[in-house]
């Protein structure tokens, strides 16, 4: 009983994330790609994504307090960030960057840094919507991730 | 999940355990990659340099299958990766990029990409990929009977680009010059029709060192790069076990090559050594090294990846010869130092080009500028330093050429395309005229691949002639400053080199302005070369590349051109046109000498002769320190370039020598602008097409 329960949480979870627009289908294909062989497939990509990019975030952040700013750069570290986020399924992270780096191109710094505060804040979001997320899951019992409500 | 045929031999359940190389810097992307591709049930390999990848793919040529490579990577430009892996292993490469733009895909294309995906990856498309191992398989030269392939007109690498059937010769040995004109560069995809092999057979790799490369090389050269088809360059080869579709392949991705650097070239319009100085002229001959450094040339000073690889063997040495090296009176020092090219990134065995030409200027008269470039540093931003890159083992002609310029007034001309082509540097000959009339042109082409070891032996006598001719330069121009790190070949060119004093400033600004793809023409234009020259030369060049790669490797040492040379070239104004090849006087120079007085014309593979007298230097060509990293093993254009100008009139002539620093061509063509100059080329043969073509 209460472990339905707890399934059926995690798929609301699951679900309010796609909904809310946290998520899109390329997490879907991380969650087909989980199975037996890599039963934590999905959460080893989420993390390995927060190590790696918050490295690129402090860069990020340390290139747009430079005076005057180096949008190629910035460019290039948001290709990269916007990237890996795309690869894990960030949406909301994922559009930030895209903002972003309109931005870059135009040479427009103030419109740079309020979006990337955005996208840190996303970032951040999603972050720990996903931790609540797996841990919930773990706890359930693995099936439950594995299978995906087709929508 | 994927269709494969099932047998019991694993390697035969291809496409299961096909073995892939990824290479993706960012570690998220990398990780999802890997889980797909091992969901395809591929055999995965993973880094996350590019560097790393080129070390474990040259490590065994034959550990992989097919490489996916992304495009923005810090510390090697993916294109950059794609076209030394598609050079050095002939392995297919697909692209992955967030960006999809058309031109981004379009330039993945060109530099060989058997396909471009966008990031993310869905793994349909993964499980699809093994085709282009079996593509490539199939129209790779195989050594069993394969006589269907040689019908097939799309046979052929499946790479993106490099459809050219052409390449392929029928059995008749005919080279299908139309199809490949027509299919060259065009994104197709080739049909397997006709193949009988089973497409999981494993064949071996052949492996294009820079011998082998070289050997192709000449052979095509021989027999001129249009008309060579790869029967009778196999035959002219004589390499065991080579088959006749491993040439064939080779010779596809070549004229790919050359292509790629011809435009490369004309976008640039380096002009080898446009000399203001109306005196001076000096050939350059860049001799590339037959190693087929295909280094992308890109517009932008980097090499793509496609840098040559570095082969394996013994690196190329790219020389270029940067016309700089011409001592113009007028200029001071010349230094013009060459661009050093180093190996890029690919760190692998690529040859460093090190070619600095140093031109001394000469004291004497007619102080023969010559740049030898010693060590060319290649670097993107290069300024029409031509490097020469040599290729270590293969280029053993010495495109020495010591030109006696009898012209009174001295012109240097310095032509040295060093193209970003791969490795290859061309020798760029520079031949002074001496003002006075004393000839001592001295010209060296340098000789591009030949092997450091033996350039440095070999140059040396032909240096020594120079000096003998000339008696009014103060140094020989030396050809090559192509030398790897490896072998300074600069050592022995250093003395020669010919200061032109009537080199004018503008010749150093000119010659030095080679290759680096901004080319200098202002530089030039102040020579008032014609800058249309020079992109005709540069048009040229490409052909003549082909030729030149081959002459280069055969060039004998040019002969020297007595004091009585007057004609002997090279008028200061010579725009170097590119002309990547400068086809050294393989052989042929020394028929020349017949020909000409007492005058050793070297001839051009492409000389430009400009009627309005100025001489034009090609050199273009720069290599990128991508491409000259390719290994010179490959195709790289060896040009050598001894051209040689035998300039009856001192005047007249105007020696264009473009170097068609493509990959490794560096000649410096010097246009003669009279007819005076002569071209040995009539023996020569290979730069017969091209010279005149651009002309």
């Amino acid at each position: 009983m209460e472990r339905n329960q707890m399934h059926r949480q995690v798929s609301v979870m699951r679900q309010s994330l796609f909904d809310q627009g946290y998520l899109d289908e390329q997490f879907i294909q991380l969650e087909e790609l989980q199975d037996d062989a890599n039963p934590n497939f999905v959460e080893e990509v989420v993390t390995l994504y927060y190590r790696d990019s918050s490295r690129l975030i402090l860069s990020i952040d340390q290139a747009l307090e430079r005076n005057p700013l180096d949008f190629n750069k910035l460019d290039t570290y948001m290709h990269q960030f916007k990237g890996s986020s795309t690869s894990i399924g960030a949406k909301k992270v994922k559009a930030e960057c895209t903002q972003f780096r309109e931005y870059c191109k135009v040479g427009n710094g103030e419109g740079c840094m309020r979006t990337f505060q955005q996208a840190k804040k996303e970032y951040t979001i999603l972050k720990r919507k996903l931790e609540a997320y797996f841990q919930q899951a773990r706890q359930s019992g693995p099936s439950e991730t594995a299978c995906r409500p087709r929508n | 999940m994927t269709v494969e045929p099932v047998m019991d031999d694993p390697r035969d359940q291809f496409p299961i355990g096909m073995r892939v190389l990824a290479v993706d810097d960012d570690p998220t992307c990398l990780f999802f990659l890997e889980t797909l591709l091992r969901r395809c049930k591929y055999h995965v390999t993973t880094t996350n340099q590019a560097v790393a990848a080129l070390r474990l793919l040259r490590e065994n040529k034959d550990k992989f299958d097919l490489v996916i490579s992304d495009v923005y990577m810090p510390d090697m430009d993916g294109f950059k990766l794609l076209e030394l892996v598609g050079l050095e292993m002939d392995l297919p490469v697909i692209m992955l990029s967030g960006n999809g733009d058309t031109k981004l895909v379009m330039k993945g294309i060109t530099h060989g990409a058997c396909d471009y995906l966008l990031k993310p990856v869905r793994i349909e498309e993964l499980k699809n990929i093994w085709q282009h191992v079996i593509r490539k398989k199939k129209f790779d030269p195989k050594d069993s009977n394969n006589s269907g392939n040689q019908d097939n007109p799309h046979c052929g690498t499946a790479e993106g680009g490099i459809v050219s059937a052409g390449a392929l010769l029928d059995q008749n040995g005919k080279l299908n010059k139309r199809r490949k004109d027509q299919n060259e560069d065009e994104d197709e995809e080739n049909d397997e029709n006709g193949h009988d092999d089973s497409s999981t057979q494993k064949k071996p790799r052949v492996v294009w060192s820079v011998d082998l490369h070289r050997k192709f090389v000449a052979a095509v050269h021989q027999m001129g790069i249009d008309k060579a088809v790869p029967k009778k360059i196999l035959d002219l080869m004589n390499v065991e076990k080579l088959t006749r579709e491993n040439v064939a392949s080779h010779l596809q991705k070549y004229r790919l090559y050359l292509k790629r650097l011809n435009s490369i070239v004309n976008q640039q319009a380096n002009m080898a050594a446009a000399l203001g100085g109306t005196d001076a002229s000096y050939l350059r001959m860049g001799s590339l090294n037959g190693l087929e450094n295909f280094h992308t040339l890109n517009g932008s000073e980097q090499f793509h990846n496609s840098a040559f690889r570095s082969f394996p063997p013994s690196g190329l040495l790219g020389r270029l010869n940067t016309p700089a090296g011409l001592g113009m009176r007028g200029l001071p020092s010349s230094g013009m130092t060459q661009l050093g090219h180093t190996q890029n990134s690919s760190g692998s065995t690529i040859d460093q080009v090190n070619f600095q030409q140093v031109i001394l200027p000469g004291s004497h008269n007619g102080s023969v500028l010559q740049g030898m470039p010693t060590a060319l540093e290649l670097d993107p931003h290069m300024n029409g330093v031509t490097h020469a890159r040599e290729l270590s083992t293969a280029i053993d002609n010495r495109t020495v050429f010591p030109i006696s310029s009898g012209f009174p007034d001295a012109k240097v001309t310095i032509g040295s395309s060093s193209n970003s082509l791969l490795g290859v540097t061309n020798n760029t000959l520079m031949l002074e005229q001496n003002r006075q009339g004393a000839q001592g042109g001295i010209v060296f082409g340098n000789q591009s691949p030949v092997s450091v070891a033996s350039l440095n032996s070999e140059f040396p006598s032909p240096l020594m002639d120079h000096n003998r001719l000339n008696d009014n330069w103060s140094n020989a121009a030396q050809s090559s400053g192509i030398h790897s790190n490896p072998f300074p070949l600069n050592d022995c060119f250093k003395q020669p080199i010919l200061h032109h004093n009537n080199l004018q400033d503008n010749m150093s600004t000119m010659a030095l302005r080679i290759g680096s793809n901004r080319c200098d023409v202002s530089s030039v234009t102040s020579v008032s070369p014609q800058l249309q020259d020079i992109r005709a030369g540069i048009e040229c060049q490409a052909n003549l590349i082909n030729s030149i790669n081959d002459q280069i490797s055969n060039h004998a040492p040019l002969q020297e051109w007595d004091d009585h040379n007057q004609d002997g070239y090279y008028r200061s104004n010579v725009m170097g046109s590119s002309i990547n090849s400068m086809i050294p006087v393989n052989g042929a120079v020394c028929p020349t000498a017949q020909g000409l007085e007492p005058k050793n014309t070297m001839f051009l593979a492409n000389m430009d002769f400009n009627s309005t007298g100025q001489s034009n230097f090609i050199d273009t060509l720069y290599l990128k320190d991508d491409q000259v990293n390719k290994s010179a093993a490959e195709a790289s254009l060896k040009l050598k370039q001894g051209l040689l100008m035998d300039q009856r009139k001192p005047q007249g002539s105007h020696i264009s020598s473009s170097f068609g620093s493509l990959e490794d061509i560096v000649g410096a063509m010097v246009k003669e602008e009279q007819d005076k100059v002569t071209l040995i080329e009539g023996d020569l043969g290979c730069d017969t097409y091209s010279l005149r073509t651009c002309i």
